[in-house]
């Protein structure tokens, strides 16, 4: 039980993916801009990930080594359409939002990482606790960026004004650098110096 | 990882592919309703803004069977296009301006040197909706669109029944960078167009979107709108889709003829 615990619970601090992997930065980038967005975002990398990383477990023992990558890939490929359906059905202001990025989900690395390092060696049941976790792992610093951006770029949370913008009779002057990508190279940056004063990672030595 | 064989890899290939593919079009055929139904509300949800008659508790479809009359406008001629002549891509119900606009038969290429909305390929005919209220038009809304920085954004203008004043001013569809060109959908920005007028005097199109913001004490001041701020290229695109539409490849022809009807 334990172990199990341990291996959800890594990748939510520890051995975040962002920003202690750093892995799949580039949606984190994209699509930080707002926090609902950010949101969805963060549940569509949760069910991929995690169903992923089961059902490539589950066939793990049959899938040839020679073109693992390619079925990864395939499961990867499918289960992102589907989450993009879904959004499509269920949320659509927002898949107009997110337009290609749910798409990108597929060249998101922490997919293939996890499905690789982990999925291709462990049990179902391990290798799913491990993808549901990964996967809260990179939403927790995707809502972090993204709660971030949107109060200090647009003064909103949500899309509810926090901070009374200027141009709207109150007094915040949006600051636009959050509203581009590098500001969530900042943040991050920020978030991964945190993590590493509060846990520092072992010294390489060479 | 278990033995490698010719057929193995191939068994696992083939069976594997099989599975995901029922999975994924089961997804996208049972889904397929519940996204076009979003899609069409959307887009009637969209009219209705431009129109001013949302808020967020109208029943989206009774508003608009009730208060708004489209029709289909031949473009070149001016002149609405007879119920006869409907079919089954040509029709108010599902009007899909890119799926008529790229159709050999309705839709046209634009030459390269009158294409400023850079939009290559319009369609011959648009939908245009009338707002009636009280048994009277009071406004016609017309879809426009044209090249933003990224994206082809696709809108409505709606004009007050003079035919000249601005009623309303929104993009349904655009993939601008948010928070720069993306403010095209900032409420003030668009409450910026209510009131402005599209034409002089003697019809010719005379709105602009300006780089920078408006003087009030111009004498243009009527015929202009503010810039956005760190999207000079989506402002621009804004301006040449806004005049494209209007002029005489547009709408010009038949906003002409109604104008000569009101007189008349």
């Amino acid at each position: 039980m334990n172990k199990l615990k341990k291996v959800f619970w890594e990748p939510v601090f520890n051995n975040n993916p962002i920003i202690g992997q750093i892995l799949g930065i580039c949606s984190a980038l994209a699509v930080t801009s707002k926090l609902e967005t950010s949101m969805v975002m963060s549940l569509a990398v949760i069910f991929v990930i995690a169903f992923s990383n089961l059902s490539i477990s589950l066939i793990r023992k049959h899938i040839p080594g020679s073109i693992r990558i390619l079925i990864e890939m395939t499961i990867i490929a499918s289960l992102v359409i589907i989450a993009d359906q879904l959004i499509k059905a269920f949320a659509y202001d927002v898949s107009k939002q997110l337009s290609v990025y749910v798409g990108l989900i597929i060249t998101n690395c922490i997919l293939m990482g996890r499905a690789e390092a982990f999925a291709l060696k462990e049990p179902p049941l391990k290798s799913f606790l491990d993808g549901i976790g990964n996967g809260i792992g990179y939403s927790l610093v995707l809502l972090i960026v993204g709660f971030t951006r949107e109060l200090l770029g647009s003064g909103k949370v949500l899309g509810y004004s926090i901070l009374r913008l200027e141009t709207e009779g109150g007094w915040y002057v949006p600051n636009g650098l959050f509203l581009l990508a590098p500001s969530a190279f900042v943040l991050i940056g920020v978030l991964i110096w945190l993590l590493r004063t509060w846990k520092p990672k072992p010294v390489q030595e060479d | 990882m278990s033995k490698e064989t010719k057929t193995k890899t191939v068994a696992v290939a083939l069976g594997v592919c099989l599975v995901c593919s029922v999975l994924v079009s089961s997804a996208a055929v049972s889904l397929k309703d519940k996204q076009e139904q979003n899609k069409q509300l959307d887009r009637l949800k969209n009219i209705l803004v431009v129109g001013g008659l949302y808020s967020p508790k109208t029943d989206i479809g009774k508003v608009f069977q009730e208060n708004i009359r489209p029709f289909i406008v031949d473009l070149e001629k001016g002149a609405v296009l007879p119920r006869e002549r409907f079919d089954a891509v040509l029709n108010t119900d599902d009007f899909d301006i890119k799926k008529i606009a790229s159709s050999p038969r309705y839709g046209m290429k634009i030459p390269a040197d009158e294409d400023i909305a850079g939009i290559k390929r319009r369609p011959r005919y648009m939908i245009v909706y009338q707002v009636i209220q009280n048994g009277a038009v009071e406004k016609i809304i017309l879809p426009v669109y044209g090249k933003g920085v990224w994206s082809t954004m696709y809108g409505f203008i709606a004009l007050n029944n003079d035919l000249t004043t601005v009623e309303g001013f929104s993009f349904y569809d655009h993939g601008e960078t948010p928070g720069l060109g993306g403010e095209v959908d900032n409420p003030r920005w668009k409450r910026s167009w209510v009131g402005k007028k599209v034409f002089d005097k003697g019809g010719n199109v005379v709105i602009e979107v300006l780089k920078g913001t408006v003087d009030p004490g111009s004498p243009k001041a009527a015929h202009q709108i503010d810039g956005l701020s760190g999207a000079s290229l989506t402002t621009r695109g804004v301006d040449k889709l806004v005049r494209y539409w209007l002029g005489d490849d547009g709408y010009g022809p038949y906003l002409a003829k109604l104008r000569q009807e009101g007189k008349g």
